[in-house]
């Protein structure tokens, strides 16, 4: 049993969803992204958002997945600020919304001024509606330079506790830096570009098991939606106990997670498939 | 001999770490030299940023200090600490290029 807490199943298929369930997906959550291409208008993030908050659960539960979600303008289209305030202006109205836990994924891509600004309108948002926050941090080389500007920005909003803020997409090189300041961090498993399950593992036995949790961000390019159970097989595979398994693929997440008084990861019987609409 | 710290949380000893990776590290650094080969074979030129940065992270794999994971992708990153003024691009090319935005 396992808990996928960023995974972008608007790009997946139904196929990914029977995978996932039979490799003991439970619940997941999937915070906003960006779809590839600049969407033209904010009405496009208006529909993306009901997509998010009405269609995808439904298509989830049909699988026995409980679906979670998160909500922002993600940093890859924060170049343009009005056009990204406008957007933020869009998320109040979905925040009533069952299944949305926070604001996220926010961050930063390529570390600019304009980027930085929408973050922190983001952490604006998230602060005066004490909502969860996940954190995107950059790819490859812009990753550890975006990752300390981040945790300076956050800590310019004293109402946010960093126990209800987690900074996703840690290496060897940032992890350390984020649980030294009190965040949650993620590790995601991706085929080239970020954690290989191997090195997630090597993380855990480095840094410790508090605070952490795995993730596939599986989205529209190479990455693995069931890379979590992958994951949990390279932890037996090196003996480690079912316990610390279970710790970081199922309980950590949940522990953070239920901090929004929505997440739940219980025993969800598969729906029947959606053929009114 | 690498003074590395042992990874105490780690249930494997030496020997079991080697038997479970080394078939599929042998395969990982015969890709490292055959890549390296294929940009020799396909002629002439100076290293760009991210080739200079390839082979000073190669350097860190045999230079018997411990964190050397750590240490590459510290060695690929932007060592900056300000903000660039505008994003040129979305991607990221995996190495720092010097010459990219400046704060």
């Amino acid at each position: 049993m396992y808990i996928d807490p960023h995974v972008h199943m608007v790009s997946r298929n139904t196929d990914d969803y029977v995978r996932m369930a039979r490799a003991g997906c439970v619940a997941i959550t999937e915070p906003a992204f960006w779809a590839g291409y600049d969407r033209s208008s904010p009405q496009g993030f208006f529909d993306y958002f009901r997509q998010l908050t009405d269609f995808e659960p439904r298509r989830a539960a049909q699988y026995g997945i409980r679906h979670h979600t998160w909500l922002c303008i993600n940093p890859k289209e924060a170049e343009d600020p009005v056009f990204a305030r406008e957007v933020i202006g869009l998320i109040p109205g979905f925040l009533e919304k069952q299944n949305v836990l926070g604001i996220g994924e926010i961050g930063l891509n390529k570390n600019s001024r304009n980027e930085l600004e929408i973050l922190e309108a983001h952490l604006q948002l998230a602060s005066d509606h004490g909502l969860l926050v996940l954190v995107h941090t950059p790819h490859l080389e812009d990753k550890l330079k975006g990752t300390r500007l981040i945790l300076d920005a956050i800590r310019r909003f004293p109402k946010l506790d960093a126990g209800r803020v987690l900074i996703d997409h840690v290496e060897e090189h940032t992890a350390k830096l984020v649980l030294d300041r009190g965040f949650w961090c993620g590790m995601t498993l991706y085929p080239d570009t970020k954690c290989t399950p191997q090195r997630a593992v090597d993380i855990i036995e480095c840094y410790g098991s508090e605070r952490i949790w795995m993730n596939s961000a599986g989205d529209w390019g190479h990455s693995d939606p069931i890379a979590v159970p992958k994951a949990q097989m390279e932890m037996r595979r090196r003996g480690h106990l079912e316990s610390l398994v279970r710790k970081v693929t199922f309980e950590n997440p949940e522990r953070f997670l239920s901090q929004s008084g929505r997440f739940s990861a219980a025993p969800l019987r598969p729906t029947a498939p959606d053929i009114t609409r | 001999m690498s003074d590395a710290p042992t990874n105490a949380a780690c249930p494997m000893n030496r020997t079991q770490v080697v038997d479970a990776y080394f078939m599929e590290h042998r395969a990982r650094i015969l890709d490292l030299a055959a890549f390296l080969d294929r940009v020799d074979r396909a002629g002439p030129g100076a290293d760009d940023f991210r080739m200079q940065a390839f082979r000073a992270a190669v350097a860190i794999l045999g230079d018997g200090k411990p964190e050397r994971a750590r240490r590459v992708l510290e060695l690929l990153s932007d060592p900056g600490t300000e903000p660039i003024a505008k994003a040129g691009m979305k991607g990221a090319t995996g190495a720092h290029d010097p010459k990219a935005g400046k704060a």
